[in-house]
């Protein structure tokens, strides 16, 4: 059964590929067929001529003595026209092919980035990246082999098999039956082995996996290897997973590369069966066979089976192509983010009545738009940074829930940190504002309205946010920055890097501004990174910002840097901040201590320092129960 | 190439004896077509049965015998091709198990990864193809023509000149594809460079809502990858139709002076047809050659990459006549200069004189970059010293075996990691024979007994891969356990108690004075409270030292000690525990 679904599958996921391709390419593909049958009528009637050459020309000629060469100067003109046109036919599929495919190809990558991109961020943490990264790699490569070759290949293969089997027919049904019977035998040796390779070639994908897994854990602490001398017992370890792909390996492609010889020998066997029926036929005169039709089948014979070898050498990218293919659509399909929000942001103005209006330009004033559905009015809310948790619960999922009863209220300015254990769930009350995740219970509030309300674009674009982990993009410094506002100009991106402290250390980088940065900025320093983060948060300038402290250590002097930066960055925004430092922590307006996904304590420095609870032993470090 | 090569070892017999096997059946695919031609001109036209069936018997055993010597040598490459690569991953994992620290900093985890899964692959299938078509196309191409020269020498000069146009126009598509090519792959490294930026930063595309900007910028370079690709395929696409051209030049040119030459009774019907079927054969395995060629190149890449781990050397090295045995855990830096790039001039340490007694707790405290971590890393020799010396027992460390001194010096590195496997398959890395006594003694004295009590299956509870199933805290704990398993003279704990809570930590110190009380203990941290006890404690700043004293005496007269003890009290320093 399941094996049958499966193969099922496979042929469901290959048509995709097709009707994805056709999509696009109805016409060209079109053209592609007809050149196609072009080229193959040209192959046929170029394969069939040295017997006409035999039967029409040198036999007569070779009984009535005749030195006339001029009827096969005029017969070799015609078949040299259709050969032309048929180089062009064939130069003309190549060609178009080349574009379908490569444009299939194209706007597969194009789609499946835009799906992914769309997919939420639990999807990110679910998955491990290199998996992803493989569908681009891997799986997609395999498509390209497939659409380029295989398609155009067996379609051609195809186009002579039925030419050729419907002259043959034409010539000797006899003789014909032989040709079906070496046909059937090739067939079902391609099946059996194929499905023999196939099964030894995912087996060989898994041994692939499984000595991935094994060298990344192990090169991962390989240091550790090192200190405590476990390097022989390591190498005997990955012996073992390598000695398994090795075998592996080896039957899927000990099967694999069976076909071919087989396949072509079948051919060869049924040539000598046909020679010999036919003879035995032709020459006791049964059958209406001649000499002549034994001579020609022999030729068509051989055209027949070949297309049969040339089809069977692609089973296996097919074979292949069908598995990368499953994983692309998976990726594909994957269910994107949701987004059922309808309050925007726009730019506003004042008016005299203190309410305010939506306007084209850039006025720096923002406005939540809220269409009321009920009596299809517009309100409009000032942009001020409010936010308020109302006893809000989250799980990653349903059954775990790690966070609870979390309320809080942040006026416009005011700087919330959080601090406790690792753990204990504070970095993810911060994605829970942009959200990054929806919670599973209570309400977040931003200037009074509900956060599901608003659109997620339009929410984002009002929340800043630096991360632990910085991450830059391949770009001039410049771009790195201009990535919080893509509307900065040059001047707005260095007031912004001033601003985060980054300006100095980037005047006195080889180029400046125009630095191209590499492999996620791997050509600066920690501290340098974090100050790009911030300055391209500083750009763009959002009335509340989401900070996570970095911990990883930077040299005092930048971290003093980095520090400064990001006070200023908080001036006058609603802040929540991730804090690892007292410094930032003592200026807050309320801190809040978590543990184990709740709230514990609140309040501010010298009301928590007061209390002696477990603010007081996180600060003092003393333990003593 | 030849490092690679070098590899087939064990499979070079299975490699030669594919060539073989393909050897032979190319002759069978040889004479295959002369016998065809004997059963027309002898059996067929001639009406003799007799002929037509010895001849076809003998067709049937040939093709046998083609399909046994084809599927042998199938089997052989296979075997071969997976032989070799798997010789190639074991021998780029043994080598990196000879690296030193300083060769494992040069590459990428992920880098290695690659070069032993898909560069391999590549590599085997590359291998395969070549040793299964790079030997029959060649033998087919001289075996047809010598066939075609034997029948008709004349005739054969319409091959050649076939040949030499095949050989111009795929020659030059080969050249001008195979240089885009090389700039088509190193586009697709950058576009997928890309796709794994926009997977590992997708927090800060979301953040900054640039989902459609990066498509935009994801589809430009995808642009331009299909341009290029259009370009090198659209050449390759003259491929196929001028193999159509001389092969139909062939068929008209054999039919026009063969038709003539049969008249003239220089030939018979039977050499005709197979002829036809050698300048088939003739001009397929040129196709096949030049699809060799095209593997050939691609693969060099890889095997470049994969060379590259290979003729990778340690620079560390065991001594000639290495000294088995550590006396003491006395440890003596001896005007000690270090740098992580020899030469660079930026040294890690400098003018390091520091002597320090078998049995003393030394606690050693400083600034991030102040070298804290390179110092002890000399003690067990994971780097050498640029100039002066570093002894162990009185003994310079390069004297000695190094897995001797690794296992009387042992450290537990500030970025640890476990194994997965159970807890006591990682406590035994530290001693393959200790008992589970020894084990949870060890675990005592590191204190992890007490979580390890609370877990469901205690000491046989599965550890997820690198640890990801205990808390940063119980990970440190484990792996001091592991480390004491060794019973060494020397243990060093680099900040290897950031993550356990002040009581814990003083509690594990309170062992280490109990349990171990002859073993030299060189304590790296960044709390005042986990060095006050020590004997003496040694400061370090940008990579000299700044003093050598105890913690009454520090506090008294230096600065950089008053400073970090003054902001640890009063406030400033790390505030909660980072994993």
């Amino acid at each position: 059964m399941n094996k049958v679904s499966r193969k099922a599958d496979s042929i469901a996921v290959l048509g995709r590929v097709l009707r994805f391709m056709l999509h696009y390419y109805k016409i060209p593909f079109a053209i592609v067929i007809l050149c196609i049958l072009a080229t193959a009528v040209a192959t046929v009637v170029g394969a069939t001529f040295p017997q006409t050459l035999v039967d029409d020309y040198i036999v007569p000629m070779l009984q009535s003595g005749s030195n006339d060469f001029s009827g096969l100067a005029k017969d070799l003109f015609r078949l040299g026209c259709i050969m032309a046109a048929g180089v062009v036919t064939a130069f003309t599929y190549n060609r178009i092919m080349v574009t379908v495919s490569q444009g299939t190809m194209r706007r597969l990558r194009d789609t499946l980035f835009g799906r992914m991109e769309a997919l939420p961020i639990k999807y990110f943490d679910t998955h491990a990246h290199g998996d992803i990264m493989s569908v681009y790699t891997n799986d997609i490569d395999t498509l390209r082999q497939m659409i380029s070759q295989s398609i155009p290949q067996t379609i051609n293969s195809v186009v002579s098999m039925v030419a050729t089997f419907v002259t043959m027919l034409i010539m000797d049904p006899v003789l014909t039956l032989i040709s079906i019977l070496t046909a059937v035998a090739m067939l079902l040796v391609t099946k059996n082995f194929s499905k023999l390779s196939a099964k030894y070639f995912i087996r060989q994908q898994q041994d692939l996996g499984a000595v991935d897994g094994f060298i990344e854990e192990m090169l991962d602490g390989q240091k550790v290897v090192k200190v405590f001398c476990h390097e022989e017992a390591a190498k005997e370890d990955f012996r073992r997973v390598n000695d398994s792909l090795r075998d592996s390996a080896n039957m899927a492609n000990r099967y694999a590369n069976l076909l071919m010889p087989v396949n072509a020998n079948i051919g060869w066997l049924s040539y000598a069966l046909v020679a010999i029926v036919g003879a035995a036929l032709a020459i006791n005169g049964l059958a209406g066979v001649t000499i002549g039709t034994v001579v020609a089948f022999l030729g068509l014979n051989k055209s027949f089976t070949q297309p049969i070898t040339q089809i069977s050498q692609q089973v296996n990218f097919v074979v292949n192509a069908a598995a990368g293919a499953q994983r692309v659509f998976a990726l594909m399909d994957q269910t994107p983010e949701t987004d059922e929000g309808y309050v925007e942001l726009v730019n506003a103005r004042e008016n005299a009545d203190g309410s305010f209006s939506e306007v084209k330009d850039r006025t720096n004033v923002w406005a939540w738009k809220h269409p009321h559905k009920a009596d299809n009015t517009v309100t409009y809310t000032k942009l001020e940074g409010s936010v308020v948790f109302d006893d809000v619960d989250f799980g990653y999922d349903e059954k775990k829930i790690v966070l609870h009863n979390i309320s809080l209220w942040a006026k416009p300015g005011q700087k919330i940190a959080f601090v406790g254990a690792t753990g204990a769930g504070k970095t993810t009350i911060t994605n829970l504002i942009n959200r990054f995740y929806d919670i599973a219970d209570g309400k977040i509030r931003y200037d009074g309205i509900n956060i599901n309300k608003i659109k997620k674009p339009d929410l984002r674009r009002s929340l800043g946010i630096v991360l632990q982990d910085t991450h830059l993009f391949t770009g001039t410094v410049m771009e790195n920055i201009r990535y919080g506002n893509l509307d900065a100009s040059d001047e707005e991106c260095m007031a912004a890097a001033k601003l985060a402290n980054a300006d100095g250390f980037i005047r006195r980088l080889p180029d400046g501004y125009q630095t191209m940065l590499t492999g996620d900025g791997a050509n600066l320093s920690q501290g340098q990174r974090q100050l790009l983060a911030i300055a391209r948060a500083a750009v763009a300038d959002p009335p509340v910002l989401i900070l996570d402290e970095a911990t990883s250590s930077i040299d005092t002097r930048t971290e003093k840097l980095v520090q400064d930066g990001m006070d200023a960055l908080m001036t006058g925004r609603t802040t929540f901040v991730i804090a690892h430092r007292l410094s930032t922590v003592r200026n807050s307006d309320c801190i809040m201590v978590m543990d184990q996904g709740r709230i514990i304590e609140r309040g501010t420095h010298d009301d928590l320092i007061a209390r002696k609870g477990k603010y007081y032993q996180l600060y003092t470090g003393n333990f003593a129960e | 190439m030849r490092k690679v090569l070098q590899q087939l070892k064990q499979y070079k017999r299975d490699t030669f004896l594919c060539i073989a096997m393909s050897a032979l059946e190319v002759l069978m695919e040889i004479l295959l077509p002369a016998i065809t031609a004997r059963i027309i001109d002898q059996g067929l036209e001639a009406a003799n049965l007799p002929a037509v069936f010895r001849y076809g018997i003998l067709l049937i055993v040939m093709a046998f015998l083609g399909l046994v010597f084809g599927a042998t040598a199938g089997r052989f490459a296979a075997s071969a091709a997976s032989g070799l690569s798997a010789n190639l991953r074991e021998a780029i994992y043994s080598n990196i198990q000879t690296f030193s620290f300083s060769n494992i900093d040069k590459f990428s985890v992920p880098g290695l990864v690659t070069r032993m899964t898909t560069d391999v692959t590549n590599i085997q299938n590359a291998f395969m193809m070549i040793i299964r078509v790079a030997v029959r196309s060649p033998l087919m191409l001289v075996f047809s023509f010598v066939m075609c020269m034997l029948i008709s020498p004349h005739l054969s000069g319409m091959f050649l000149i076939a040949m030499v146009f095949l050989v111009i126009v795929i020659g030059v598509i080969m050249v001008v594809t195979l240089k885009i090519f090389r700039r088509l792959f190193s586009k697709y490294d950058d576009l997928n460079a890309s796709v794994q930026e926009n997977i590992s930063a997708i927090r800060v595309v979301k953040a900054f809502v640039r989902e459609d900007y990066e498509n935009k910028k994801f589809s430009r370079a995808s642009d331009n990858l299909y341009r290029l690709s259009v370009k090198a395929e659209g050449l390759l696409a003259f491929n196929n139709p001028a193999m159509m051209i001389a092969i139909y030049f062939c068929i008209i040119s054999l039919s026009w002076f063969g038709a003539q030459f049969i008249v003239a009774g220089d030939m018979t019907t039977g050499d005709l047809t197979s002829m036809f079927s050698y300048i088939m054969s003739l001009l397929m395995s040129l196709m096949m050659l030049s699809m060799v060629v095209v593997m050939i190149s691609m693969s060099l890449a890889s095997v470049r990459r994969i060379s590259e781990v290979l003729s990778e050397t340690p620079d560390l090295h065991d001594p000639e006549n290495p000294i088995m045995e550590v006396p003491d855990g006395r440890i003596d830096f001896n005007r000690v200069n270090f740098s992580y790039k020899h030469g660079s001039g930026k040294n890690a340490l400098s003018d390091i004189d520091l002597h320090i007694k078998s049995g003393e707790t030394i606690g050693v405290i400083g600034g991030t970059g102040s070298g804290k971590s390179s110092l002890v890393n000399l003690i067990c020799r994971l780097y050498d010293v640029d100039e002066g010396s570093v002894c162990v027992g009185g003994i310079d460390v390069r004297k000695y075996d190094m897995e001797v001194l690794r296992n009387q010096v042992s450290v537990v590195l500030q970025k640890n990691t476990l194994f997965s496997g159970t807890i006591l398959d990682n406590l035994r890395w530290g001693n393959p024979d200790a008992t589970d006594e020894e084990c949870i003694e060890a675990c005592k004295a590191a204190c992890a007994d007490e979580f390890i009590d609370r877990m469901p299956d205690g000491y046989h509870t599965h550890i997820e891969r690198g640890g990801s199933n205990v808390s940063g805290g119980q990970k440190q704990r484990l792996c001091i356990a592991r480390a004491l398993l060794k019973k060494p003279k020397i243990l060093i704990l680099d900040d290897s108690t950031s993550a356990v809570d002040t009581a814990t930590d003083s509690k594990i110190r309170a062992a280490f004075a109990r349990e171990i009380p002859g073993t030299t203990k060189i304590i790296i941290a960044q709390r005042i409270s986990s060095v006050e006890t020590a004997d003496r404690i040694l400061v370090l700043d940008n990579g000299r030292i700044n003093a050598f004293d105890t913690h009454e005496n520090l506090l008294k007269s230096n600065p950089i000690y008053q400073e970090i003890y003054e902001s640890q009290v009063k406030g400033g320093g790390d505030f909660d525990q980072p994993a």
